[in-house]
């Protein structure tokens, strides 16, 4: 095989792997400052004595789900479209977004949760 | 985790109390003694190494030993010994038996503590958070229920050891009202380092008001709705046998009093924030939060049931 052939298998396998993603303006871009924020906001109340969350050392608490690679995650809490929104509006009122979910209304403000919707919207492994 | 060892200055260097003030000025002492000495060391190995060759056979000779060598640190080191002893003897200076005492008890991976009255009977009961008032010093009878343990909150003293058999007596004051982390500071076991507390140090008027406020028994509060569930959820399941809510069945002593749970700082020994997220999430799973602490996870309860018990926990302020 020639050198040139060599090349293009993997560059193949990279245009592949390329059109499993979204196109380009369909991907969620999170404005950095916002989910620096949202981190900070995610340790002041500790979303993470429940959840395993991208960039939190400790805890990793496992009592609610994991969301780690939360980009990919389909629903919010398997009920609402995961949209930033949606997420925002979930992880401050729980209840009142999905009526019966244990997880309770968090000590945090609109902004914050907008922050935080940013920021695991913007975790990423892929 | 409680900001007990993070930030800037270092709480060990930025004192708050009297009793921790002359401990940072030791400690500021001896870096600079430290930087001296170095660069003297320093300056010698440059004469030994590359100095004019009278120097350098001065400083070779025995008159150079004997003055700097021997009498020197012999003149110096006195000095500072008198120095340092006098500096910290207020640290040990005889208590005078009139203070407010707070017995605080370390356990396998917590603080007990027990605010005591005027003859030495427990007036109140608490977990994790010393609430002091501001100017006064307040004696800590350190003791512990296992192994040794070491209570050290930075901002406010040096540290103590709790030791199994023993009660050790520690002052601390604060000179501002603030909140100050504090934490086990010798290992004691596979959770020591998710071992901390809180001191939060009151202006006098907001000091009688909380005292006040802890004076009114829980039973007082009546629950309704999900926290009524909880309730019955609580002394149903097991949670009453190690845990004390004053005015309710629930008399276990083995883990912390939760009579006024709500109105704590943190969770799990001064290691999360306290609301309602974080008590479920400690209920359902406390073990992947603080892993091999005494509590079990209360993952064969439905996670709504433990939602309601964070519900009737949070109204125990």
């Amino acid at each position: 095989m020639s050198l040139r052939s060599h090349a293009a298998i993997p560059l193949a396998l990279y245009a592949l792997l390329g059109g499993c993603k979204p196109p380009p303006e369909q991907r969620y871009v999170a404005e950095p400052a916002a989910a620096a924020r949202g981190l900070a906001a995610i340790e002041r109340v500790g979303c993470a004595a429940c959840h395993r969350i991208e960039g939190v050392d400790w805890p990793q608490g496992r009592w609610g789900p994991s969301l780690l690679n939360y980009d990919d995650a389909g629903l919010v809490a398997g009920a609402l479209p995961n949209t930033p929104a949606n997420l925002a509006a979930f992880v401050r009122n729980a209840p009142a977004v999905k009526p019966g979910s244990t997880m309770p209304p968090m000590p945090i403000t609109p902004a914050e949760a907008r922050d935080i919707a940013a920021y695991l919207m913007g975790t990423k492994h892929d | 985790m409680i900001e007990a060892l993070f930030g800037w200055p270092p709480p060990v260097l930025d004192p708050a109390g009297p009793y921790a003030t002359p401990v940072t000025i030791v400690a500021w002492a001896l870096f600079a003694m430290g930087a001296l000495v170095t660069l003297l060391v320093l300056a010698a190995l440059w004469v030994a190494l590359r100095g004019p060759s009278g120097l350098r056979a001065k400083l070779g000779g025995e008159r150079t030993i004997w003055l700097a060598g021997v009498a020197l640190p012999a003149f110096v080191l006195t000095g500072l010994l008198i120095w340092g002893l006098a500096l910290t003897s207020r640290l040990t200076a005889d208590i005078s038996g009139a203070e407010q005492r707070i017995r605080v008890t370390g356990e396998m991976w917590w603080f007990r503590v027990e605010y005591l009255d005027a003859q030495g009977r427990v007036a109140l009961a608490d977990a994790n958070e010393l609430h002091i008032p501001v100017g006064r010093p307040v004696v800590l009878e350190l003791r512990s229920a296992d192994v040794i343990h070491s209570f050290w909150v930075p901002h406010l003293s040096g540290k103590m050891d709790m030791i199994p058999g023993r009660t050790n007596l520690l002052r601390i004051a604060a000179s501002k009202p603030g909140q100050f982390g504090g934490v086990c500071a010798e290992y004691c076991g596979r959770a020591h380092a998710l071992m901390g507390l809180v001191v939060v140090a009151h202006a006098k008027p907001d000091y009688e008001r909380w005292l006040a406020a802890r004076r009114v028994p829980t039973m007082a509060i009546a629950a309704a709705g999900e926290a009524a569930r909880g309730r019955a959820l609580f002394m149903a399941s097991g949670c009453a046998a190690c845990h004390n809510v004053a005015g309710t069945p629930a008399n276990g002593l083995a883990g912390p009093d939760l009579s006024h749970v709500a109105a704590r700082r943190t969770l799990g020994a001064g290691i999360l924030p306290n609301n309602r997220g974080t008590l479920i999430g400690w209920i359902g799973n406390s073990q992947s939060i603080k892993p091999g602490n005494r509590m079990p996870n209360y993952d064969r309860l439905p996670a709504r049931d433990t939602a309601a018990i964070a519900t009737w926990l949070e109204t125990l302020k």
